[in-house]
């Protein structure tokens, strides 16, 4: 790779040894994926819960952590993807001393680097928008097909790592979506039926994901009528990333580097596959039967938005969870302090239902909270979730926010 | 005793010998593994219930989130981690938490699908600075 001078400097630890852990760490990657430089990132953004992170990944950072400040500070505007962990709720939840005492220490390392704890995966709808054409260093899935995809910014998938290594040297390799000819569409899908709910959104992004299945796959979606707000957005992005580890999608007519289809392919050169009724119909039945009992219903992955809490709260008015199911709903640390001050938050509560900030549902040892609370039916709209929360022993039901909370309140699925 | 030659493109890691476990299925550290056990746990995954303890494991891709890019380097520190992981093709994620734990990693094989040419219990060595993975089999 070509470095310039500061780079170079860098490489040589003349600006500490975190410095030069991070540009040797970018160098190796970017020769992996045959980088030609550096590019210059504005934000940062990194995944880092200890369940992955283990006891090593946090002695690691805490060892960096303990070098001089001038050599630990990261270089740019730094956040957080959710933690493992809500310190008001944990023993409620039936998490650990243990898994709190790790947490904190994760949390101390991080904030001696001057990463601000934002702990929210929906930065894009709360923190700070990027813009077109900005290039990032984001970490979370759901983040970056978001912000490459809705926003035309410019980020692959970073794991914490190098999310980490970008914010102190303030840049990245140039290889995947930092590269205009990555993101020309490679897959393209015609859509007969028209999403409604969140869910349907979701299952749609799960459905594109699936079938283009791979992280240099760039799918072009047609057919789609409404005009998707942010919620919807969010939704399908998350689901396409995880089912399919996608990275960038276009939505002709709607997102901005596709006004329209020729914008991003060649029409004749790339024939469309249909999606239509009879697959979102067989997406969701492969999720449960009703009757079904019901032990937890969760809206998280990705954390709830401001509306999303607010039509829970409506839909929870005046309602009582049934006694033998609980109903968790995870927000980020803005939205949870904005639905309080509204009064969202203890709408939501007086029907026994629980609010988390700062967390996310699947990061936070989802196996041992599921063991501890006797959780193994669990229901959401979450397409997201219901396609990682398998393999933490959940059996998952998909359905709409309105049928989700239904279930809770008769303790099975309805 | 054969000795066959595969190319691949520039990889990470040290050079590193072992026997292979293969599959044509993908990898998730996150959702396919017992990380304790050292084995494949969801039953869904083609080698569910095998150990990956020091095997060269070949996959045909990484699926999972951005928690994979830790794993591998909290795996090798408890010694209970693959040799060396070689894919058809990786994505972002997993190469970075390769560079991390510094483990043997390559993908990109000119000789056609690696999930084909490389058998279990092939003798094999990986040599990523070089692109160069060396089987031998009787």
């Amino acid at each position: 790779m070509k470095l310039n001078a500061q780079e170079q400097a860098m490489l040589a630890g003349d600006l500490g040894e975190p410095r030069r852990w991070a540009i040797e760490h970018m160098m190796r990657v970017g020769r992996f994926f045959d980088a030609p430089d550096f590019v210059e990132v504005t934000q940062a953004h990194i995944m880092a819960d200890t369940e992955s992170l283990g006891e090593a990944g946090v002695e690691f950072l805490e060892r960096m952590a303990a070098l001089p400040e001038s050599e630990r500070r990261v270089r740019i505007p730094m956040i957080t993807d959710p933690r493992g962990i809500d310190f008001c709720h944990y023993k409620r939840l039936r998490q650990t001393d243990a898994m709190a005492a790790l947490e904190q220490r994760a949390i101390d390392a991080f904030e001696s680097f001057g990463i601000m704890m934002t702990n929210t995966c929906i930065n894009y709808q709360t923190i700070m928008p990027p813009v077109r054409g900005e290039h990032l260093a984001f970490g979370d899935t759901g983040v970056v097909i978001y912000c490459n995809s809705v926003l035309g910014a410019y980020s692959n998938f970073e794991g914490g790592p190098s999310a980490l290594a970008a914010g102190l040297t303030g840049r990245t390799p140039r290889y995947g979506l930092h590269l205009d000819r990555n993101r020309r569409a490679t897959k393209r899908y015609r859509v007969g039926c028209q999403p409604r709910y969140l869910s349907d959104w979701g299952a749609l992004g799960g459905l594109v994901g699936a079938r283009a299945g791979s992280y240099w796959e760039v799918p072009v979606i047609e057919g789609i009528e409404s005009l998707p707000g942010s919620d919807e957005m969010k939704h399908m992005g998350a689901a396409m990333a995880s089912f399919g580890s996608v990275p960038l999608f276009h939505l002709v007519g709607v997102t901005p580097e596709a006004p329209t289809l020729e914008s991003v392919c060649d029409p004749d050169a790339l024939a469309a596959e249909t999606i239509d009724e009879s697959d979102f119909e067989a997406f969701f039945a492969r999720y449960g039967d009703k009757g079904e009992k019901v032990d937890v219903v969760v809206f998280s992955a990705p954390q709830l938005s401001l509306l999303e809490m607010q039509s829970l709260a409506e839909l929870l008015d005046g309602k009582k969870l049934h006694r033998d199911t609980d109903l968790l709903a995870v927000t980020s640390p803005v939205v949870a302090a904005d639905a309080r001050r509204m009064g969202l938050v203890e709408r939501i509560e007086a029907s026994g239902a629980l609010v988390l900030e700062g967390m996310c549902f699947y990061q936070s040892y989802a196996r041992e909270m599921g063991e501890a609370n006797g959780w193994k039916r669990l229901m959401t709209n979450s397409v997201k979730l219901t396609n990682i929360i398998g393999g933490y022993g959940y059996e998952p039901t998909l359905s709409n926010m309105e049928n989700c909370v239904a279930s809770a309140i008769a303790g099975e699925i309805v | 005793m054969a000795t066959i030659e595969l190319s691949c493109h520039v990889g990470v890691g040290p050079v590193v010998s072992g026997e292979a476990l293969v599959t044509d299925d993908n990898f998730s550290a996150r959702y396919d593994l017992d990380r304790i056990a050292g084995t494949f746990s969801r039953p869904q995954h083609k080698l569910a219930g095998q150990s990956y303890v020091d095997k060269i494991m070949v996959f045909n891709t990484a699926k999972g989130g951005v928690a994979s890019a830790w794993m591998l380097h909290e795996m090798k520190s408890r010694g209970i981690a693959p040799k060396a992981i070689l894919f058809n093709n990786v994505n972002p994620i997993l190469a970075q938490g390769a560079a991390l734990a510094n483990m043997a990693m390559c993908d990109r094989f000119n000789d056609g699908d690696v999930t084909q040419l490389i058998r279990s219990g092939d003798r094999v060595t990986v040599n990523p600075e070089a692109g160069l993975v060396t089987i031998t089999r009787d």
